[in-house]
């Protein structure tokens, strides 16, 4: 490769690099030390302390810092002729428009969630400007490359959806810790921190159903005559012990399941009254607001330690009453308590601080060597890319074991999907009960959630539905936002079955079509939704570690399932291939599942291993990354 | 559990995203391993970097050259600022930037030759890392690690155009593997680089990549012609390929697995490809984390990449 040293494209090329993390750190500097001269780079981020074991380009005094903009300076100090435009931004504003990324000869992609990919996937299908794509968690990572009408484009294979737990599992039934994580963080800590009027499942359901709901209305309310701790006191009798008996008084749920056991405070901390609880052994405050620790005034040190039930009941309590300062470690430090409390309650095994975190998100398995690594690799596919070499084009996966000898394992990339609704023209099609879905339904769960659009308009033949967008006048905003709210057959132009409903957004400049078919029922356990999108294919939801519910996610149906949000910092997972459409040649010279194992739960590992058994060819098996996220941040800070 | 001695507070925050890759154990083995490297050219740097990040205890350069316009071309640890080259080494200009990555690991310079250490140097170190050395230079400190009563791992690593070549020797090398529900114990027995060496071309597997021959040829010239490591261009092809017949027949290999245009890609283009060096350095790192935590498999005992087809590959390259 001779030639791609000194090949003349590189200097004049102009880049853009849209994530200045883990993998931005590693690119930026390589690609600057290649001889680029013009690079463009967007991050929205900050620095943070745990960036810094492998972001090699921030120090501790950076922290806080715009990350693009401190990686600029970094790399400048070692190439102070070349060109970096930094951009403190989420790429997601509509300032980079498809005209934005017109300029660029290649984006390369450092991402940490899938929002983002997708969206910058379809400005450079928009755009007709090469993608290189890229990822890594822990040992593992991958590069791919997208180039409009010669490869698959990033969205033309399904992307796993995040895990969703039904609602019965999380507030009454619970099995395994991470339920108790998301019951904690996601129904508790949202309920006594988070936008109150939100809808909230908090309280177990019993077959009284109406007078618990009206319990629940005030009890979390503060009492005029009660000091922080009673109130602490009192909420946590209510959701560990009340809560508990009343979940206890419907026989039929405990029938083949362990009884869970109340908890009240009482018991726990007996000779504690509410001013000794707040003397025993105590630290006094630091200084740094940031800093403020239930773990620490409290006197315990090791993240790695697994509390008592005791030590989580003083941790819950001492959480609540410092939180109300709203810092960020004792978001996680009340989370964990309250989980293990709950965990204690019905049978399942307590965690440590560490691995609670680890179970509610925000936490990448992120090591520098992968990073340097897959950065090598971007560059490596760029300069092909630049060269017009659309022959050499690779895929490369970077194992953590070795298979077929392979620790870097290169495969020709794919052609596009011809039925991927993003970069081919084919429809979707939507079943839906229209005499009883409203236009809002499809906008937030089909146009947003699933097809990803930011700023989505919606036609009927040539009638808007909805748009958004600054320059609508006041009376359109108003029509629309009663639009919303009508029930699809009863709208100005009535949405029925064998109605084609268009949907664009015209930042991402992409526009679809959706047939859309009446159907009357829907299954609440496996469709709760109430409507299903096809041709849209999506993998089968995975549990990986990071999970959390989304806010408002609850109503009042029975059992409804919860979508957990992941997100990470910079990388992503390899996912077993149970996720590949049948029949698709997405074959990588055996992978072993031992490859792929690491980050999947058991079921994940059967699954994978089943599919290996299910390949035909000898030993060939298949391999999907992915990326999963969870930002227990956004929830919490 | 070695020590027992539990990470500070500080440590547990920096290192939070890596122990959630190796656990607190490997961070801790980690935190108390000494590492040596010599000649930092661009892979190396690479390797340091993404060592100094991960928290070894300390890390020892060894490169006394001064700073050329060759030296900077892959190393983003030297600034571009002259008066601050003021004479100095690159290990020493090295050094400042890589204390910088991480106040935990202490960094610092041994002046001298690599081929004037004695064994017992060596011994205060847990893995030595070199390169861009002759290959006596490379047998020689093999042997003084070998010579130890305790196991010094060794490495060697070269780039040369867009490829890239990593030697281990882990000499005999025991650790826990976990199998399903089970940890196994796993043992794992290293050939020197010189035994690995001398192994007959002929009773290798198959396919074994060709690019473990074109860089024997290319070491096996430039000791012959006493270069100093890189020291060839695409004028010495034709002696290469003279060499290249010789050593075929000598090993009774056909000399179609030793492509003329792999041989002139190794000898004439001897500046560093950078994504390269990330590649390599990577790796590398990787794998000495693996050594030094005691998890994972390690590799055995060769590692090649090239940029042209794009693979990693591990060649076991040993009578066991």
């Amino acid at each position: 490769m001779a030639s791609q040293q000194q090949a003349p494209p590189i200097k004049g090329a102009k880049v853009l690099m849209v994530g200045a993390g883990g993998i931005g750190c590693e690119l930026l500097k390589t690609l600057a030390l290649s001889g680029f001269q013009d690079i463009h780079i967007i991050d929205m981020d900050t620095i943070e302390v745990s960036n810094l074991n492998r972001q090699f380009l921030f120090r501790q005094s950076h922290v806080g810092q715009s990350k693009a903009k401190v990686a600029r300076d970094a790399v400048l100090r070692f190439r102070p002729d070349i060109s970096i435009t930094p951009y403190h931004a989420n790429v997601k504003d509509p300032d980079f428009n498809v005209d934005f990324f017109k300029q660029f000869n290649v984006v390369l992609n450092g991402l940490d969630n899938l929002d983002a990919r997708r969206h910058v996937n379809r400005l450079c299908l928009a755009a007709d400007v090469p993608l290189v794509e890229s990822g890594t968690t822990g040992f593992l990572g991958q590069v791919t490359v997208h180039v409009k009408g010669k490869t698959e484009c990033y969205e033309c294979q399904p992307k796993p959806a995040p895990k969703t737990y039904p609602v019965c599992t999380i507030t009454s039934t619970p099995s395994k810790f991470v339920h108790c994580i998301v019951w904690a963080k996601d129904l508790l800590f949202a309920k006594l921190f988070g936008d109150k009027n939100q809808g909230n499942d908090l309280n177990v359901r019993s077959s009284d159903a109406a007078s618990s709901s009206e319990h629940a209305n005030d009890v979390f309310e503060p009492n005029k005559d009660e000091d922080i701790e009673q109130y602490g006191r009192r909420i946590y009798d209510h959701v560990f012990g009340y809560n508990i008996e009343i979940a206890l008084s419907n026989e039929e749920t405990w029938r083949n399941r362990n009884r869970p056991r109340p908890i009240y405070i009482r018991d726990v901390l007996p000779g504690e009254s509410v001013q000794q609880n707040g003397n025993a052994e105590r630290m006094p405050l630091p200084d740094d607001p940031l800093s403020v620790s239930a773990m620490a005034s409290l006197c315990l040190k090791n993240p790695q330690d697994i509390w008592s039930l005791t030590e989580n009941s003083r941790i819950f309590l001492e959480a609540l009453k410092l939180f109300f300062s709203r810092r960020k470690k004792l978001a996680v430090e009340f989370v964990t308590a309250a989980a293990n409390i709950r965990a204690a309650s019905f049978v399942i095994p307590l965690h440590s601080l560490f691995e609670a975190k680890g179970i509610a998100g925000n936490i990448v398995h992120a090591v520098a060597t992968t990073n340097a690594i897959i950065s090598g690799l971007i560059v490596i596919e760029a300069i092909k890319v630049l060269q017009n070499d659309a022959n050499s084009y690779r895929m490369t996966y970077c194992l953590e074991h070795p298979s077929r000898k392979m620790l870097l394992m290169p495969v020709e990339p794919f052609e596009p999907n011809k039925s991927c609704y993003v970069c081919s023209e084919t429809p979707l099609s939507l079943e839906i009960n229209t005499h009883r879905s409203k236009l809002r339904d499809i906008v937030e769960k089909i146009v947003k959630a699933k097809l990803g659009m930011c700023l989505p308009l919606v036609m009927h033949g040539s009638a808007l539905l909805y748009e958004v967008g600054d320059d609508l006048d006041d009376d359109m905003v108003a029509n629309y936002a009663a639009n919303l709210d009508k029930v699809l057959s009863e709208l100005p132009s009535p949405v029925t079955g064998g109605t084609i409903l268009t949907v664009e957004d015209l930042q991402q400049e992409l526009s679809c079509n959706i047939n859309i078919k009446h159907r009357e029922e829907f299954d609440e356990e496996k469709e709760p939704e109430g409507m299903l999108l096809s041709g849209w294919t999506q993998a089968p939801a995975v549990e990986n570690k990071s999970t959390n519910v989304a806010n408002g996610a609850s109503t009042s149906s029975s059992c409804q399932a919860v979508p957990l949000e992941t997100e990470e910092d910079d990388e992503l997972v390899i996912l077993p291939a149970g996720s590949s459409p049948a029949g698709m040649k997405r074959k990588i010279s055996d992978v072993s599942t031992t490859a792929i194992s690491d980050l999947s739960t058991a079921a994940d590992e059967k699954r994978s291993k089943k599919r290996v058994d299910e390949l035909d060819d000898d030993d060939e098996a298949v391999v999907m990354l992915e990326d999963v996220n969870a930002d227990i941040g956004k929830g919490l800070q | 559990m070695d020590g027992g001695e539990e990470l500070t507070e500080q440590e547990t925050a920096l290192y939070d995203r890596q122990i959630r890759v190796w656990g607190v154990d490997a961070q801790r083995r980690l935190s108390k391993s000494h590492i040596l490297v010599s000649g930092l050219k661009g892979t190396v740097v690479e390797f340091c970097k993404n060592i100094v990040l991960a928290g070894v205890g300390s890390l020892t350069l060894n490169d006394d050259r001064e700073v050329t316009e060759e030296a900077l071309a892959a190393n983003f640890l030297i600034p571009a600022d002259e008066n601050v080259f003021d004479g100095r080494s690159i290990a020493e200009l090295c050094c400042d930037s890589l204390k910088d990555f991480n106040p935990m690991v202490r960094v610092s310079v041994q002046k001298g030759d690599l081929s004037s250490f004695d064994a017992d140097f060596f011994d205060k170190f847990n893995v030595v890392v070199i390169s861009c050395c002759s290959l006596a230079t490379k047998r020689l400190v093999n042997e003084s690690c070998r010579k130890l009563l305790k196991r010094v791992a060794f490495y060697t690593v070269d780039c040369r155009d867009s490829c890239g070549e990593i030697f281990v020797d882990l000499q005999n090398y025991t650790y826990s593997k976990k199998k399903l529900d089970e940890t196994v114990e796993c043992q794992l027995k290293y050939p020197s680089f010189e035994e690995a060496i001398a192994i007959p071309w002929r009773s290798l597997p198959k396919r074994v990549s060709k690019l473990y021959f074109a860089m024997r040829v290319v070491e096996r010239f430039e000791e012959v012609e006493k270069r100093k490591p890189g020291e060839t261009s695409i004028s010495d092809l034709s002696n290469v390929l003279k060499l290249r017949k010789e050593l075929c027949l000598a090993h009774s290999l056909n000399e179609s697995q030793i492509p003329d245009a792999l041989l002139e890609r190794l000898i004439a283009v001897t500046r560093e490809f950078p994504p390269v060096c990330a590649v390599v350095g990577g790796i590398l790192g990787q794998e000495v984390i693996k050594a030094l935590s005691g998890k994972g498999d390690p590799l055995k005992n060769f590692f090649f990449y090239d940029a042209v087809d794009g693979k990693g590959v591990v060649e076991d390259i040993s009578n066991s």
